[in-house]
């Protein structure tokens, strides 16, 4: 077998430099799989698709981190409605005000630089 | 396949080191040989007798080579499993494993952290998560914030709740002569301290102080030779559910109840027939949840479980007796000063903060976040 081509961080990042929220899919398990990977974790099988997101979730777990100088930000666990959960944050709405079983949408930050693109979130009905 | 047999091995030896703030460039090699000398000597064997040793630790990268390089001695069993502060409870497993095997007879299980007097940021080294890192989470504060919010969503658990388990925890250490942060606090004032990660302010985090420890362990005849009574091994149990706490599958249960259910079969006990409980309380959702995992009460109602006093000095069940983490001592990681301090309990060693009925001790400890956990089911000479 030659090397494999590209890894699974590689590949989720560059369908978020293409606007995507990508995950994997494994068919074997008939679930969503996140973070991206060479395994399944529910089957130990090698075989997994990839999907792209609507990019619709439901915020599961929040806090606002205090940091020693700048000010409060957000930072969420989303659970995307394909059956996956990522870290993440909810933007444009103060961060005290993202609470649990918030509807939200996601898009793409792009730090710039050396930085890769990350996916974020903003407030569904926004 | 029988697995480990209930009671037949004894922790038989338990020493702290130096606390708090220790001297100048002392190491963390120091406090362990600090530990294990005094834990020698609290049973009565020698360093001649030790073919057995167990360390993780922070500081250094293979500190079981360092330790063994430092006491100069040949270990025939050596182990260094590194799960953050539960290790300690999963070396008791794998050192009574070994002694149960004849691969030794004497194993000291130590540790030693020296993250007050270097800083936390050089005590030890983060990793980076692609899927994590970039949101910035104070780690691992965040974390247990997040299982924090869960919970509170799910249950209606308060902050007061919480602040409830810093407070209990601070009546006890002001019991203990060693503990580090005596003075009188309320409600009021862990809700009031500065904000780290919401919910938790400082005061729902637990202490950054240097400090280490030793455990000895034998089997249960040749604990009966020694100086003080045997605390037996009556069970042990683990359960690791997720590295990253975004991997975790519900942040309102953790791998407690798994670790917990495998230790009270072993033991052939439930959580009704601990007398203590000693468990690694980084922060105060985490007494919350392992009292529920462990079956100390109802999963949901911990909030109301901790409160009025009910796990201070004088309340319904004593848990964590020495002041824990969050006013004792929490020198990185946590996981062996439970032990020592159930040990010490059982046999009713601890002055102005014994417990009254001290037959059978729950140790859980707690690694990464909430992600690695191990109980250990300690009992004196009236459960074997």
């Amino acid at each position: 077998m030659p090397n494999a081509t590209t890894s699974p961080l590689a590949t989720y990042i560059s369908h978020l430099e293409k606007g995507e929220l990508a995950y994997q899919f494994s068919p074997e398990a008939n679930r969503a799989v996140f973070f991206p990977r060479v395994l399944c974790p529910f089957t130990g099988s090698d075989k997994l698709e990839w999907r792209i997101s609507t990019g619709r979730g439901t915020v599961y777990a929040t806090t606002v981190v205090y940091p020693a100088e700048g000010a409060p930000f957000n930072v969420a666990l989303v659970d995307c409605d394909e059956g996956f959960r990522l870290m993440s944050r909810v933007e444009e709405i103060a961060p005290e005000q993202v609470t649990i079983g918030m509807r939200v949408k996601f898009r793409v930050y792009r730090p710039g630089g050396e930085e890769a693109p990350i996916p974020v979130f903003i407030p569904e009905a926004a | 396949m029988d697995g480990l047999k209930r009671g037949s091995t004894a922790i038989v030896g338990a020493a702290e080191s130096d606390l708090g703030q220790v001297a100048d460039e002392m190491s963390p090699m120091d406090l362990c040989a600090q530990g294990i000398s005094g834990a020698l000597a609290d049973c009565g064997l020698a360093m001649k007798d030790v073919d057995g040793l167990f360390c993780a630790m922070t500081q250094q990268r293979m500190s079981i080579i360092s330790l063994i390089e430092y006491l100069g001695i040949q270990p025939k069993f050596i182990g260094s499993s590194m799960t953050g502060g539960s290790s300690f409870e999963f070396h008791v497993a794998q050192a009574a494993a070994a002694i149960e095997a004849g691969l030794c007879s004497v194993a000291v299980i130590a540790y030693g952290s020296t993250q007050r007097s270097v800083g936390r940021k050089q005590a030890s080294q983060r990793e980076v998560n692609p899927y994590e890192t970039p949101f910035k989470p104070f780690l691992p504060t965040s974390a247990y914030a997040l299982a924090a919010s869960r919970h509170m969503h799910q249950y209606g658990t308060t902050r007061e709740n919480l602040a409830e388990v810093a407070v209990a925890a601070r009546k006890w250490a002001q019991l203990n002569p060693v503990a580090w942060e005596k003075k009188p606090l309320t409600v009021a004032d862990v809700l009031k301290a500065r904000m780290i990660s919401h919910p938790f302010t400082v005061r729902d985090c637990c202490l950054v102080t240097d400090g280490g420890g030793a455990i000895v362990m034998t089997s249960a005849a040749r604990a009966k030779s020694l100086k003080k009574p045997p605390a037996y091994v009556l069970g042990c149990g683990h359960g690791v559910t997720h590295m990253n706490i975004s991997s975790m599958p519900d942040l309102t249960i953790t791998g407690a109840k798994q670790s917990g259910e495998v230790a009270y079969k072993m033991a052939k006990l439930s959580a009704k027939d601990c007398d203590m409980v000693q468990l690694y309380d980084a922060f105060t959702i985490n007494t919350i949840l392992f009292l529920e995992d462990l079956g100390f009460c109802k999963k949901g109602e911990g909030g109301a479980f901790v409160s009025n006093g009910n796990i201070a000095p004088g309340g319904g069940l004593p848990v964590n007796t020495n002041g824990g983490g969050l006013s004792y001592c929490h020198p990185g990681m946590y996981g062996l000063f439970i032990l020592i301090e159930g040990v010490r309990q059982l046999r009713g060693e601890c002055g102005e903060r014994q417990v009254r009925k001290h037959d059978v001790a729950m140790v859980h400890g707690n690694g990464g976040v909430l992600s690695a956990q191990a109980s250990v089911i300690l009992g004196g000479g009236a459960t074997v």
